[in-house]
């Protein structure tokens, strides 16, 4: 168990060290762009050269500034993308993008962090790199000195080194060094990100506006969903059972004048008006289930998952350590997305098993629906899971495919519980 | 044979009423609400109860929840649970004490007056009565009790709905015998032990249930 622990420790510092001489190298980047955005920037007067540059200039420091969130994120600092989205219909050079980049505060940010971001990265980045380079230069030193015998000023707290006894101590003080090079080069890592997010973090404006941006489209698609929904359900209703309500009206109504004169008759329309009501409840029962399962009003959401897993032509285990019920809405969404994923499963998977599970971590339901299948799904293909995705989105939910080709596919997803609580924080960064 | 109903919707308890009525049914009791209907049917004893599943004032499943406990302190007391929609879940629930005197229709099988009142004293009689629906949604899997072959699948689930050996027979085009046959077949592939046949008709339907 020590073992295993001290090894992820040497990984991590060591991951952490080679992170570090990367960054050395990116910091020097910011550079060249630095000088390359306010050249652009003078330019723009001079033949309007800053419009063919800014934009290209421009987009290589956002690639600068977006590998520097990566490795913040990597590091244990996630920091959105703060950038506005780029209008319809731009072209990629001329006034119009020149505009949508020197009015984003997003753009000016990146600028000023090019050079502070180039100094903190270059000094903690040798820092990083520095201490252990020492404690290696002790552990080298000792055979040096023996070698050459002479020309060494000391090492460490050795000061000078006077004899072989003397020179033995740098072994030790190096390895000592080493390790505590190791040991905060994650640290000095953190500690750069922590810089890093601090200049190229959205703004608390920038944030609402990504969110508003979000709320916008989920509140598009769900608008159109539920609008394509009624109007599908005003269908069915007006086709199926209202239609059959009315011919059982006349039906009804014939036998009632045939009773007295006709009896036989009357009773094979009566029979028919039975079978009539039968089949217009059959269709209502269908049509109910699309809306909102009874199951899932009477059980919530494990019992309905348990009922339908038992309905499911493939067998299909559930695991699940729900309690209590949800919140209706909620419910209904992570109901219908588990549906729809094991219709899936039935229709296209080919698989002999299939199982759902359902756990709550906090104010977050993690769901899962897996089966043993040939693989090869896509989000792009079809519409069941872009509107799976879509119906999630709405509760700020969100979706993900594994599915290589020879299977397994598992579609999990990630819905909060609390849904009317307002959120405006990112979990990770969008476009 | 005296009845006790519990049904919420005021058209459909005396649609219910009336045809019980009709049949020579005394119906001794009628509730309306989920927390009434245990003690209604613990101090009446009926010979059956006709129970709707979703009740006030949860509207949830208090019917079926009553049907279980009820018959945890009366075992065995015959009852029939209705309901808009059926779920092979409930039916698993309902069956799970193992014993007889159980059914569950849809709704629309009232309309049926025939079989529905045969259903009752069915039910009554300590016979298991499953809607053909559920029985159907189970026989459209394709993880049948893979022990069974088709003609038993097909005994086993006309079974269920709670047909004689004469019945299925009459279904199934084939001679009573050959029913006979096959069940017996049912009951040693799944061994349930040789009892009261009532009692491994449920069995059987349970092992369906479950399969």
């Amino acid at each position: 168990m020590e073992s295993v622990e001290t090894r992820d420790w040497i990984r991590d510092g060591l991951r952490a060290v080679a992170a570090g001489a990367l960054s050395i190298v990116l910091a020097v980047l910011n550079l060249p762009l630095f000088v390359l955005f306010v050249l652009s920037l003078v330019l723009t007067p001079v033949l309007g050269i800053g419009f063919f540059l800014l934009p290209a200039v421009t987009a290589l420091i956002r690639l600068k500034a977006n590998a520097a969130r990566g490795m913040a994120a990597w590091h244990g600092v996630p920091i959105p993308r703060p950038y506005r989205p780029k209008p319809a219909g731009v072209a990629p050079v001329g006034w119009k993008r020149y505009h949508w980049i020197i009015t984003d505060p997003a753009t000016w940010r990146d600028f000023a962090w090019l050079l502070p971001g180039a100094v903190a990265g270059l000094v903690l980045g040798i820092l990083t790199l520095a201490i252990p380079a020492y404690g290696v230069e002790g552990i080298v030193l000792l055979p040096l000195w023996i070698y050459l015998a002479e020309g060494w000023s000391g090492y460490a707290a050795m000061w000078p080194i006077e004899s072989v006894g003397e020179g033995f101590l740098s072994l030790p003080m190096g390895l000592a060094i080493l390790a505590l090079g190791i040991a905060v080069a994650p640290y000095l890592r953190r500690a750069d990100a922590w810089f890093v997010r601090l200049f190229l973090a959205p703004t608390r404006a920038a944030e609402l506006r990504l969110r508003v941006d979000q709320l916008t489209v989920t509140r598009a698609d769900t608008v159109d969903a539920q609008a394509a929904e009624l109007r599908r359900i005003e269908r069915d209703l007006h086709d199926g059972a209202q239609a059959r309500l009315v011919s059982l009206g006349m039906t009804i109504g014939l036998a009632e004048e045939l009773i007295e004169r006709d009896p036989a008759t009357a009773r094979k329309l009566l029979s028919e008006a039975r079978d009539n009501s039968s089949t217009a409840l059959v269709e209502l029962r269908h049509l109910v289930r699309g809306i909102h399962p009874p199951v899932l009003a009477e059980r919530g959401l494990d019992g309905a998952v348990r009922a339908l897993a038992l309905s499911s032509r493939i067998p299909t285990t559930v695991d699940s350590d729900l309690t209590g019920r949800l919140e209706t809405p909620v419910e209904s969404a992570a109901y219908f997305a588990i549906a729809e994923g094991l219709a899936n499963v039935q229709r296209h998977s080919g698989a002999t098993f299939a199982y759902v599970s359902m756990h709550r971590l906090g104010d977050v339901l993690h769901l899962e629906v897996g089966d043993d299948g040939r693989g090869g799904a896509d989000m792009t293909s079809g519409t069941g899971l872009a509107g799976m995705e879509r119906r999630l989105a709405a509760f700020d939910g969100t979706m993900s495919l594994s599915s290589p080709p020879g299977g397994p596919t598992i579609v999990s997803m990630e819905l909060p519980c609390a849904s009317s609580s307002p959120r405006t924080m990112l979990s990770s960064g969008t476009d | 044979m005296r009845v006790v109903i519990a049904e919420d919707h005021a058209l459909l308890r005396d649609g219910l009423t009336r045809i019980l009525e009709a049949f020579d049914f005394d119906v001794v009791a009628v509730v309306d609400r989920g927390p009434d209907v245990v003690p209604a049917l613990l101090e009446n004893k009926p010979d059956v109860a006709v129970l709707d599943v979703r009740l006030p004032p949860t509207f949830t499943d208090e019917g079926l929840q009553a049907a279980i406990s009820v018959r945890r302190e009366a075992p065995g007391l015959p009852i029939l649970v209705l309901s808009q929609h059926v779920e092979p879940l409930y039916a698993r629930e309902l069956l799970s004490d193992r014993r007889g005197g159980v059914g569950y229709l849809l709704k629309d099988r009232v309309s049926d007056v025939a079989q529905f009142i045969d259903a009752v004293r069915q039910v009554a009689g300590g016979g298991t009565v499953m809607d053909p629906e559920v029985v159907a949604r189970l026989l459209d899997r394709s993880r049948p009790l893979d022990v069974l072959t088709a003609r038993e699948r097909e005994v086993l689930g006309e079974m269920a709905t709670g047909r004689s050996n004469a019945a299925i027979a009459a279904k199934l085009f084939v001679t009573e015998k050959a029913v006979s046959k096959h069940i017996n077949n049912i009951f040693t592939k799944l061994g349930l032990p040789v009892s009261e046949d009532d009692n491994r008709r449920v069995l059987a339907v349970l092992a369906y249930l479950d399969s």
